[in-house]
């Protein structure tokens, strides 16, 4: 008799990562067939729908990059948390923080004519991401309150504060009582990198933060004492590595790379400070951040990937009449794909026969 | 010669690409001591985990009293009638005796208490059944596991190591409990590496190396000498005699030192004094558990003290974490390595800078890649390290291996103290043989030296001068020439006063 057995890696591989994404990917493929199949939609048609059409037209691949934006500055700076064991769940109030602070500078200045208008609103919506995210690592290292629960909650917070504005003190008095803001001046807006379509240039800021996270990452101190407490916080004890500097770091790092992303949701396409602001971002992140194996080149193409997907939702919407739910329920299945084959990466299947008896 | 109990033939099993045990054969008798002795690595806990059920074999047959049988489980294993006491114990601290082994042997408790007190009193293993596990000590604890394993009644009775965590008194306690086992017909497989108490105990050994057996001896007609051979297949060097007088000038001292720890069952410190030198190695004995982690956690800087109950050449240093004192010339080598002395899943040149980084790893608090891969190369060849270069994963590498590099990379910046705990503990005989002669090159060079060991002949090998370590507070230091093991074992009962036997 013969089965399959997990055996442990010798040697991690470089090939390994690579090889549990595409099985994850080719997984999330079969699981989307069924899908289209439930809701009685060829299999094939949909999957085009979702993966190929999007990619098709000029206005695709811009809508792409937009949601691409956001995702990838997210999930950059999580990713340095969640390897230091640091669980920032809460990017999303992050984000909405970042847009909001943002937007009071958009509303306040309108009608100046300088340019330094959107790079301090660029500045503004870091530091208010930074700030929510401080609340947490504050309540953490002072009290050892659980930043798991705090940043989540958080987010619910934020999401109030936000509808308080847009209804109150924010809100446009020219709007009709619509719960939003004046639109945004064009000196207060990103340009457009791809005419004719929505993406704009706040793709810029997540493909720098990449650059500066590949650098951090790979050559950095602090990112050294980050890995050694998330590894092994025994080691980080005995190094004399202070693990409250290390949940500061993770937790302003994280909040500010969200905060970045309102900034680009309020000054991109949205134009001005509304009540759906983004549509799960910061969760998303969360997913794009495992699926890019935590590796800042991995997370470049994880978030062309999830931004790809919703995308592609919306498409399937249009084109085979499928519940826009598909966008959530084929980003969880990605998700749990990766996650079930990430026991890959440090083992490996071999089939072995069984000695008789 | 008796019909075996157990008779093991050809067993095999790999792991990977390491073969643990190779095609091994084992009997085991009735009413015989019967000893497994090997270096780590040599395939000693897999035999025992075949036999215990916990590890299905690739190939090979066992037989138990005549049948051939597959042991699926532990819990058929003890169904079968093999019990096995494990190194660490498994007993609910905030449980009495009785109803920890409630837990694994049916009956009423008045019962169960009564049988725990007959087995006490046959086999000589006192406990107080209605005691609290918490209050007891390691002696007491392991005692307990043993009855519990007794109390449902086996053939044969596996020990892991047991004498590793017992005072001299408690081994020879223990070895009066197992013979008496082995009298009563009971087949005891005693599990240890060394040699002195095998060959004082056992009847006979297997020994193992590299997953193989390489013979079957009486070891009482053998010397440590060919045992260690049979063992490790070659001679181990002797360390060199101790040449020197220490230098007498204080480099580090702790004194008056009080600590409660946060774990309200680890002994709170109180009262401790002791004082390094340069050129000299003290040693700390006792059995672990009774503040010896506490007092390292104080002298790494790990728990910070009021500045000046620790002082470095006269100034304090007590309010100073682990990175200011290694920069001041204090290195530590503590006892856990995995998880504390190196990161399991970075690979060594990673660990090389984990400690050493303040001596030009970094620019601008940046890496310097190059030059630490160089470093951790270093530390390879210095000590011998058995691995695949700088990239290993560091839990790719076996305990001894390990150790020795960690050892080496703390000696890379040529401290003036070093601390290490347990640093030959689990480790192989040929790398603790290079692991002490170290410690005694830097003896030499005038480093100030303290060892935590449990191992009491490690201590008086190596050490000028121990203190006892028991329940939180610290004997006055003697020369290791003005007493003996004896008094050093009473002395890791709380009886200090004996400790000084010979007046010089």
């Amino acid at each position: 008799m013969a089965r399959l057995v997990l055996v442990p890696r010798e040697t991690a591989t470089l090939l390994a990562p690579l090889q549990v994404a595409v099985l994850a990917l080719v997984m999330t493929l079969l699981g989307g067939a069924v899908l289209f199949v439930i809701y009685g939609v060829s299999p094939l048609d949909g999957l085009h729908a979702v993966f190929v059409e999007p990619l098709l037209t000029r206005y695709g691949i811009g809508e792409v990059l937009l949601k691409m934006a956001p995702l990838l500055l997210i999930a950059q700076g999580l990713a340095i948390g969640f390897r230091a064991q640091v669980w920032n769940i809460g990017a999303e109030g992050q984000l909405i923080l970042g847009a909001i602070a943002a937007s009071v500078l958009a509303i306040r200045f309108d009608g100046t004519d300088s340019q330094l208008l959107l790079p301090a609103m660029v500045v503004a919506g870091m530091l208010a991401g930074m700030a929510w995210a401080a609340i947490a690592a504050w309540l953490r290292t002072q009290f050892n309150a659980n930043e798991i629960l705090v940043t989540f909650m958080l987010t619910s917070v934020a999401l109030q504060l936000l509808y308080f504005l847009v209804t109150g003190p924010l809100k446009d008095p020219m709007g009709f009582n619509f719960p939003q803001s004046i639109s945004f001046a064009p000196n207060a807006v990103f340009p457009i990198i791809l005419e004719g379509t929505r993406a704009n240039a706040s793709l810029y800021i997540g493909l720098a933060v990449t650059l500066v996270a590949v650098v951090f990452v790979r050559y950095s101190f602090a990112s050294y004492k980050l890995s050694v407490g998330g590894l092994a916080p025994g080691a980080s004890f005995y190094a004399g590595f202070s693990s409250k500097r290390a949940i500061w770091v993770a937790l302003l790092v994280s909040g500010g790379a969200a905060g970045l992303a309102g900034v680009g949701e309020v000054a991109g396409p949205l134009g001005q400070l509304q009540r759906n602001i983004s549509p799960g971002y910061g969760y998303a992140g969360i997913i794009v951040a495992v699926l890019g194996g935590l590796n800042p080149i991995g997370i470049l193409f994880a978030s062309a990937i999830m931004a790809l997907v919703y995308v592609g939702g919306d498409f399937a919407l249009l084109s085979v009449g499928v519940p826009d739910a598909v966008t959530g329920i084929l980003q969880g299945i990605l998700l749990i794909s990766y996650l079930a084959c990430s026991l890959l990466l440090t083992m490996r299947l071999r089939l072995v026969r069984e000695a008789p008896g | 010669m008796t019909e075996p109990i157990l008779d093991i033939r050809g067993v095999t099993k790999a792991y990977g690409l390491t073969v643990a045990n190779d095609a091994v054969d084992f009997q085991v008798e009735p009413g015989l001591i019967h000893a497994v002795l090997g270096e780590n690595g040599a395939g000693k806990s897999t035999l025992m985990k075949i036999i215990y059920g916990v590890v299905k074999p690739d190939a090979g047959t066992l037989v138990w009293r005549g049948q051939l049988v597959s042991i699926a489980s532990p819990a058929e294993a003890r169904r079968l009638g093999i019990g096995m006491v494990f190194q660490h114990f498994s007993l609910f601290e905030t449980l009495t005796v009785t109803e920890n082994i409630s837990l694994a042997v049916p009956g009423s408790k008045n019962e169960l208490g009564q049988r725990i007190r007959a087995a006490s009193a046959r086999f000589g293993l006192d406990v107080e059944p209605d005691a609290r596990v918490h209050t007891l000590t390691v002696g007491e604890r392991q005692r307990i596991e043993i009855l519990r394993c007794i109390l449902q009644e086996p053939k044969v009775i596996i020990l892991d190591e047991p004498t590793s965590v017992l005072p001299p008194q408690g081994i020879v306690k223990l070895f009066e409990t197992l013979r008496n086992l082995a009298s009563e017909g009971i087949a005891v497989v005693f599990i240890s590496h060394k040699l002195d108490e095998i060959r004082a105990l056992c009847d006979t050994a297997t020994i193992m190396r590299g997953g193989r057996v390489v013979g079957v001896v009486n070891p009482k007609e053998e010397t440590s000498k060919s045992l260690t051979q049979l063992m490790i297949g070659q001679d181990i060097p002797a360390p060199t005699a101790r040449s020197h007088a220490g230098t007498t000038a204080g480099v580090l001292r702790v004194q008056n030192l009080d600590h409660v720890p946060d774990d309200p069952y680890a002994a709170p410190l109180s009262g401790l004094d002791l004082e390094l030198r340069g050129g000299e190695i003290l040693g700390i004995a006792g059995v672990s558990g009774n503040g010896q982690g506490a007092l390292m956690r104080v002298l790494a800087g790990e728990i910070r003290t009021a500045p000046d109950t620790v002082l470095l050449d006269q100034k304090p240093v007590g309010a100073l974490g682990p990175g200011a004192r290694r920069r001041l010339g204090v290195h530590f080598i503590p006892e856990e390595r995995l998880g504390r002395g190196a990161v399991p899943g970075h690979t060594l040149a990673e660990n090389a800078g984990l400690t050493t980084f303040h001596s030009g790893l970094l620019s601008f608090g940046f890496l310097q890649l190059r030059k630490r891969r160089e470093r951790a190369g270093k530390m390879i060849t210095d000590m011998d390290v058995r691995c695949s270069g700088p990239d290993a994963a560091a839990q790719s590498l076996s305990g001894g291996n390990l150790q020795k590099f960690i050892v080496s990379r703390e000696m890379a910046l040529a401290p003036r103290v070093l601390i290490a705990e347990q640093p030959t503990w689990g480790v192989d005989v040929g790398a603790a043989a290079a692991i002490r002669q170290k410690l005694l090159d830097m003896r030499d060079q005038g480093v100030a030296l303290l060892i935590v060991s449990e191992e009491l002949e490690e201590l008086m090998e190596i050490c000028d001068r121990v203190q006892v370590m028991f329940r939180g507070r610290l004997s006055a230091p003697v020369a290791v020439g003005q007493t003996d093991i004896e008094h050093i074992g009473l002395a890791m009962a709380g009886d200090f006063d004996g400790l000084e036997t010979v007046h010089g």
